[in-house]
């Protein structure tokens, strides 16, 4: 068949309401200090695996908050666990646990899923 | 015989200004437009930071500006204002002529008018409401959406008429920010079970103990932050609230329905005082508020010799920066007038 080159866009915009924020809850009730994140960014900046590939913590933060899940189960296997990014945040934010938790709960997720 | 001041408005400044006046052994004329004094503390429930009960607050200045020196002239404006020699002449409307070695204009500040921003529906949608009409449901204790029924999730737009040049407000109203954590953390005290999202540009948490109630607001209370402006607020047919904004951390459009949306109203030089600029000859700034003389050394210094401002009749304060600048409008007449005495 002719290919004309047109395709279906996929939407954009988070459907807040539509989306599944059981990762962020399952975060929110191990790791509390999840909540205080402001986004400045500081863990993206001192980020070993985020200066040589394409991974933010700061923004994984966001889209876990806002149900965008398959993103960010794409991307949290890049961390390391080095942890540098738990010294420098301003708010005292455990990320290390959170990104930990954050793998736990897409395991438990894929685990009853199955 | 003590010398005499006038001051114009019966807020926060102007209480604390007379109160302070009497103090220094001045007589003092209180002119207030409405029946009675406060102004908009009257409107509000409880204050930022501390939760402090906003009936305090008027307590503490009726304490110090009701007592022999000071005449309460309430339901009054004025008509005229000229400047003879070394005193000021004042017409109010009730036909009365105010004699004035000198005065101190508190005239304070108006609430942005939501219904300006029309895209959010102030007005319009029955679920969309102002600050202010929140802290009235406060001091009733009940929080409903227009059905009477509770809302469960509810959305606070910051930097309604502020911060906004379609709206000819440049600047920052700076409390909106703090009385938009303040109230979300007083929603969820009262809906335990609801959520809150708060839709800012900026935090602007300059104040004391103010970034502190924000990390209360995320850590203990769980608001949820979200960092963009809503382009637009509509209704679903059930009455419910969608709101577009950008979620600018996320890069991405975001769309939420809500029971409750709440705008956070600016502040903005109010109408009588702009009257008052245009009666008496006083200077204003490109933000419409009365322009001192010199930001850093002359911040209660009016373009008129013996004429002096204070509070948010010159840039939005909070109660804590008005009372210290009437208390300086004060020190400013003490110095003008040498003493209280003739």
């Amino acid at each position: 068949m002719e290919k004309f080159g047109y395709t279906i866009s996929k939407i954009r915009q988070i459907d807040y309401d539509s989306n599944d924020r059981s990762i962020a809850d399952y975060i929110a009730s191990g790791e509390p200090s999840f909540l205080k994140c402001i986004e400045c960014g500081c863990c993206s900046a001192t980020c070993t695996t985020g200066n040589f590939t394409r991974f933010s913590l700061r923004e994984l933060n966001i889209l876990i908050k806002r149900g965008e899940n398959t993103q960010v189960r794409n991307n949290i296997r890049k961390c390391m666990f080095c942890g540098k990014c738990i010294l420098v945040c301003p708010r005292g934010v455990n990320t290390r646990n959170v990104i930990a938790l954050a793998k736990q709960a897409f395991q438990k997720a894929e685990l009853y899923a199955v | 015989m003590s010398k005499h001041v006038v001051v114009i408005g019966g807020g926060v400044a102007g209480l604390e200004a007379a109160g302070w006046l009497a103090k220094a052994g001045f007589d003092v004329s209180l002119v207030e437009k409405e029946e009675t004094t406060g102004g908009h503390i009257n409107n509000w429930f409880k204050l930022f930071p501390d939760r402090r009960v906003s009936g305090e607050v008027k307590k503490y200045l009726d304490g110090i500006s009701i007592n022999d020196r000071v005449k309460l002239l309430t339901g009054t404006t004025l008509t005229e204002f000229s400047r003879n020699s070394d005193h000021f002449r004042l017409i109010t409307n009730h036909g009365k002529e105010l004699k004035a070695d000198a005065v101190i204009v508190a005239t304070g500040f108006d609430l942005f008018n939501s219904a300006r921003k029309e895209e959010y529906g102030y007005g319009i949608y029955d679920n969309v409401i102002s600050s202010a009409d929140l802290e009235k449901m406060f001091r009733n204790g009940l929080i409903t959406m227009a059905d009477g029924n509770v809302p469960k999730k509810i959305g606070m737009v910051h930097c309604v008429g502020s911060r906004d040049e379609k709206v000819g407000n440049l600047f920052c109203s700076k409390l909106c920010c703090v009385t938009a954590v303040k109230q979300a953390i007083e929603i969820k005290e009262n809906i335990p079970e609801s959520k809150v999202f708060c839709f800012y540009m900026d935090m602007r948490m300059g104040g004391a103990h103010y970034e502190e109630l924000y990390r209360e607001a995320q850590e203990k209370w769980g608001v949820s932050f979200i960092r963009g402006k809503v382009s637009e607020a509509g209704e679903t047919i059930n009455h419910r609230i969608v709101v577009k904004v950008e979620d600018t951390l996320a890069g991405r459009p975001l769309k939420m329905e809500l029971d409750l949306l709440v705008l956070m109203a600016g502040m903005e030089m109010s109408k009588d005082g702009r009257r008052v600029a245009e009666l008496a000859g006083l200077r204003t700034g490109d933000n419409r508020y009365f322009a001192p003389e010199d930001h850093h050394f002359g911040a209660n210094v009016s373009n008129i010799e013996g004429v002096f401002y204070a509070g948010t009749c010159t840039a939005p304060m909070n109660i804590t920066e008005t009372i210290s600048h009437s208390r300086a409008a004060v020190a400013e007449v003490t110095e003008y007038l040498k003493s209280g005495l003739d």
